[in-house]
C-alpha cells in the first residue's frame, strides 16, 4: 500500500508513484520529448482546445448520453444503475476521443502518417477514421488471431483506406500488434506518429490519452447530478490497457464517496491461468514503455493473455491503475467470461442495447457489487429513494463487432456456419444450455 | 558520476583498447543465447571468440524483443518455445569466458534483470565471468539501480545513442556508459542491410564530440568491407544478424568461418600484417 495523500487528479507523469516512467530504445526518446511538447503546448493553446471541442462535438457526438437502465438493474431492488454512452460515439467506442485528440497534435507535428495497434479492432477503426478524416496515411497492426475474431473490424479499416498488417509474431494478439508498432515507429518516426490507443505505454502516453478521455468523466458527473441529483456510489470500468476507465475514473478521483471499480478480464478463471488480470495477478516489472503490473513468468518472460475480449486481452495494464491499486483509490477486481456474457445477454435483452464484450466485464461488476450490497442488507426493496445506491458504468463500446463472437457463444448459429477452428476459445467457453 | 566510472577496471574499454593498439577496429559479435540449443550456444561463442571477435554479445531471448527485426525473433522465439531459463545465461557466459580470450557482455532488454532483481543479475553475471550488459531499451534516466549494481560488481555498462538523438541525451548516454557508447546507425530494428548507413559516420562524430573514449557502430553490419568502412571512424563494429544467420544455416563452424572473414575488415589500413 502507498499513502497517498492530496488530489489524484490530474497526475502528470512520467511517474505515478513507483510506477510510468520511460523505457524505450534511445531512438524513440526524441519523438516522445517531440510529443510531449506538443501535447504541452497545445492544451494551453485556445485555438487547439476549441478544434477538439467542435469535432468532439460534430463529428464524435459528444456529449454522449447517460442512461438509467432500471429493468438491466431489476433484480437488486434499491440499486439504480447508469449507463455512460460511450457506445453511441461515432466509430462505436471511447476510443475515438484519444483518437482525435492525437490526430491533432499528429497534424500539428507535421506528421502525415499515423500508425496503430488495435486489439479488438476498435481502436484501428478509430484510427483509420481520423486518417482520413485528415487525409494521412494509415497503418494498423493487429494480432492475426484478432483478425479473425473481428474481422468485420478489419474489412471496416480497409474501407476506410487503412492498411491492415496482421501480426504473426507471440500469441498473434495485442501485445504483438505493439512490438510491431515500435517497430515501425523506430524506422518512420520522420513523418509518421505512433497513435498509441490506451493509457499505457511510455510517457507521455499514459497521461496524455487520460487527458483526452477525461472528458468522459466530466460528462458523466455533470449528468449523474442532474439526473440523480447527487454523486454516485460507485463507478465501474473495464480495464485492459485501462483508458475508458481512466477518462471515466478522472472525473471522480477527488470525490472521496465515490467507489471506483476497475474490472479486469477474469477469462476462463485466475486459477486457470487463461486470464488477462494483471494487477490482480500482481507482478511488477517493465513492459512497452512503462513500469506496471503484467503477466510475466519467473524469468521476466511475458505470459500470453487470455480473454473473450479482444481489446482486454494485454497482459499489462496502464501505470496510472498501479498507482491507483497501490494507493488504494481504486478496486480491481477480475471477472471470468461466463459471468461477462451473463451481464452481455442481460443488458441485450432487458434495455434493448448490444454492449461490446470488453464493456459486458463493467456491467458484470456493477451487478455483483448490486448484489453484494444486497447481501450485506444496504439496499432492499423497502430502501427510501435518498438512500438508494447509485452505479454508473462506463459502457465504452457497442457490440456490433462482437456480433460473430456472442452468436458462437450462445449457440445462435446453425452448426454448419460454426467454423471449426476460427473462434474455438468461445465455442469451449460455452456454458451448458446457453442455447436460446 | 565520473568519478566512478573511473574507479572501476572496465574489461571492455581494455579489449578495445588492445585492439586499436593491433591496429584494428574492434570486432564485436552477437548471438542469442541457447541458440540453437545451449551446448551450440557456447560452441558458436567460442568459435567467435576464437576467430578474431574482440568482444562477445549474449543475447538473452525475450518475448517482447521490440528493437530486433525478423532474424533474430525467430532465433530467439526458438529458444523460448523450447523452453529456456534465465539460470543458463549465466552458465553460458562461464563456458564462453573459460574458453575465449574474447570479453563477454549480455545483451538484454531489462524486464528479465528487473525480474531477478539487477543487483542479483549483476553479481551472477560478474561470478560467471561476464563484463557487462548491452541496454537496448533502458536509458540513463531509468538506469539508477544499475548505476549501483554496476559499481558495486565492476561491470561494464553500455547505453545506446540514435541518429535521432539530441546533443543533451548524447552527453547523458556518454557520461552515463563504461566500456564504449553503442551507435545505433539507422531507425530502425535489427538485420543486415547491403551498405552501412550515411547517418552513422555522424552519430559516433557526436558522441566523440561529446566525449566519448570508444564508440562502436551496430545495426545493418554484415561484411568485412562494412566493418572497413566504419572502422575509418569509429572504435568498433557490431555484427548481430549476419552471425546468427550463418549460426542457422552452418551451425557454430558457419559462424567461426564468417567471424574470421569479418576480421579481415577490421584491419586498419597501413597497419601491416
Ligand atoms: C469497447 C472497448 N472497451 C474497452 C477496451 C479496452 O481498452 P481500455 O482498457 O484502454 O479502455 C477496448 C479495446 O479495444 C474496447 O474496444
Amino acid at each position: 500500500m502507498i499513502e497517498h495523500t492530496g488530489s489524484y487528479q490530474n497526475q502528470p507523469g512520467p511517474y505515478f508513484g513507483p510506477y510510468g516512467g520511460r523505457w524505450m530504445p534511445e531512438s524513440l526518446i526524441a519523438a516522445l520529448e517531440e510529443v510531449e511538447r506538443t501535447f504541452t503546448e497545445a492544451r494551453e493553446d485556445p485555438e487547439f482546445i476549441a478544434q477538439l471541442q467542435d469535432l468532439f462535438t460534430n463529428y464524435v457526438n459528444r456529449p454522449s448520453l447517460l442512461t438509467e437502465v432500471p429493468r438491466f438493474a431489476a433484480d437488486t431492488p434499491g440499486v439504480r444503475v447508469f449507463l455512460k454512452r460511450e457506445d453511441l460515439n461515432h466509430t462505436g467506442s471511447h476510443k475515438i476521443n484519444n483518437v482525435i485528440g492525437q490526430a491533432l497534435l499528429a497534424q500539428r507535428m507535421g506528421k502525415t502518417r499515423l500508425i496503430a495497434e488495435t486489439g479488438a479492432g476498435q481502436h484501428g477503426v478509430a484510427t483509420a477514421t481520423a486518417a482520413a478524416l485528415f487525409g494521412m496515411e494509415c497503418t494498423v497492426y493487429m494480432g492475426e488471431v484478432d483478425t479473425q475474431r473481428q474481422a468485420l473490424n478489419v474489412a471496416r479499416m480497409e474501407m476506410l483506406g487503412a492498411e491492415v498488417v496482421a501480426v504473426k509474431t507471440g500469441a498473434r494478439t495485442l501485445k504483438d500488434a505493439i512490438n510491431d508498432a515500435l517497430r515501425d515507429w523506430v524506422a518512420s518516426v520522420d513523418t509518421t506518429h505512433y497513435l498509441l490507443g490506451t493509457v499505457t505505454g511510455p510517457a507521455p502516453f499514459p497521461a496524455m490519452v487520460r487527458y483526452f478521455h477525461s472528458v468522459i468523466g466530466e460528462e458523466a458527473r455533470e449528468q449523474v447530478l442532474a439526473q440523480a441529483g447527487r454523486l454516485p456510489d460507485a463507478v465501474c470500468a473495464c480495464v485492459g490497457g485501462g483508458s475508458n476507465a481512466m477518462g471515466i475514473f478522472h472525473g471522480f478521483l477527488d470525490d472521496p464517496g465515490v467507489e471506483l471499480y476497475g474490472l479486469e478480464a477474469g477469462g476462463e478463471g485466475m486459477d486457470t491461468g487463461r486470464h488477462a488480470a494483471s494487477i490482480n495477478l500482481g507482478r511488477t516489472g517493465v513492459l512497452h514503455g512503462a513500469r506496471t503490473y503484467l503477466m510475466q513468468d519467473e524469468d521476466g518472460q511475458t505470459v500470453d493473455s487470455h480473454s473473450i475480449s479482444a481489446g482486454l486481452d494485454y497482459p499489462a495494464v496502464g501505470p496510472e491503475h498501479a498507482w491507483l491499486h497501490d494507493t488504494g483509490r481504486a478496486t480491481y477486481e477480475p471477472v471470468t467470461d461466463t459471468e461477462c456474457m451473463d451481464a452481455f445477454q442481460r443488458l441485450c435483452r432487458t434495455e434493448g442495447i448490444v454492449p461490446a464484450i470488453e464493456s459486458s466485464h463493467a456491467l458484470a461488476g456493477a451487478l455483483r457489487l448490486a448484489r453484494r450490497w444486497a447481501d450485506e442488507g444496504l439496499v432492499g426493496p423497502d430502501t427510501p429513494e435518498a438512500e438508494q445506491k447509485i452505479i454508473v458504468v462506463n459502457l465504452s463500446g457497442r457490440g456490433d463487432k462482437d456480433v460473430a463472437t456472442a452468436a458462437k457463444y450462445f449457440g445462435m448459429l446453425p452448426d454448419a456456419e460454426t467454423p471449426a477452428g476460427g473462434d474455438a476459445e468461445a465455442v469451449a467457453a460455452r456454458p451448458e444450455g446457453a442455447q436460446s | 558520476m565520473t568519478e566512478t566510472v573511473n574507479t572501476v577496471h572496465s574489461r571492455t574499454s581494455e579489449a578495445i583498447e588492445a585492439a586499436r593498439a593491433a591496429g584494428r577496429t574492434a570486432l564485436i559479435g552477437y548471438l542469442p543465447a541457447g541458440y540453437p540449443t545451449v551446448e551450440d550456444s557456447i560452441e558458436a561463442a567460442v568459435a567467435l571468440g576464437n576467430n578474431g571477435a574482440d568482444v562477445i554479445e549474449i543475447g538473452i531471448p525475450y518475448s517482447d524483443p521490440v528493437m530486433d527485426g525478423p532474424v533474430i525473433q525467430a532465433a530467439t522465439s526458438q529458444v523460448l518455445a523450447d523452453g529456456f531459463r534465465i539460470d543458463s545465461v549465466f552458465d553460458i557466459v562461464k563456458a564462453v569466458s573459460a574458453r575465449t580470450d574474447a570479453v563477454v557482455l549480455v545483451m538484454t532488454y531489462w524486464n528479465i534483470v528487473d525480474r531477478m532483481g539487477v543487483d542479483t543479475f549483476a553479481r551472477r553475471l560478474s561470478e560467471a565471468g561476464g563484463a557487462g550488459i548491452i541496454t537496448p531499451d533502458l536509458v540513463p534516466e531509468e538506469a539508477g539501480d544499475w548505476f549501483e549494481a554496476s559499481d558495486r560488481y565492476g561491470l561494464d555498462r553500455v547505453f545506446l545513442t540514435a541518429p535521432s538523438s539530441t546533443d543533451q541525451r548524447i552527453k547523458l548516454v556518454v557520461e552515463s556508459s563504461r566500456g564504449f557508447v553503442y551507435g545505433v546507425s539507422v531507425m530502425g530494428v535489427t538485420g543486415a542491410r547491403s551498405e552501412v548507413s550515411s547517418a552513422a559516420e555522424q552519430v559516433v562524430a557526436r558522441a566523440h564530440e561529446a566525449g566519448a573514449p570508444r564508440v562502436a557502430v551496430g545495426l545493418g553490419i554484415s561484411r568485412p568491407e562494412h566493418i572497413r568502412e566504419i572502422g575509418r571512424y569509429a572504435d568498433g563494429a557490431i555484427v548481430g544478424t549476419a552471425l546468427v544467420s550463418a549460426l542457422r544455416d552452418g551451425g557454430p563452424a558457419a559462424v567461426g568461418t564468417l567471424t574470421a572473414e569479418l576480421a579481415t575488415g577490421a584491419v586498419r589500413d597501413g597497419a601491416g600484417a
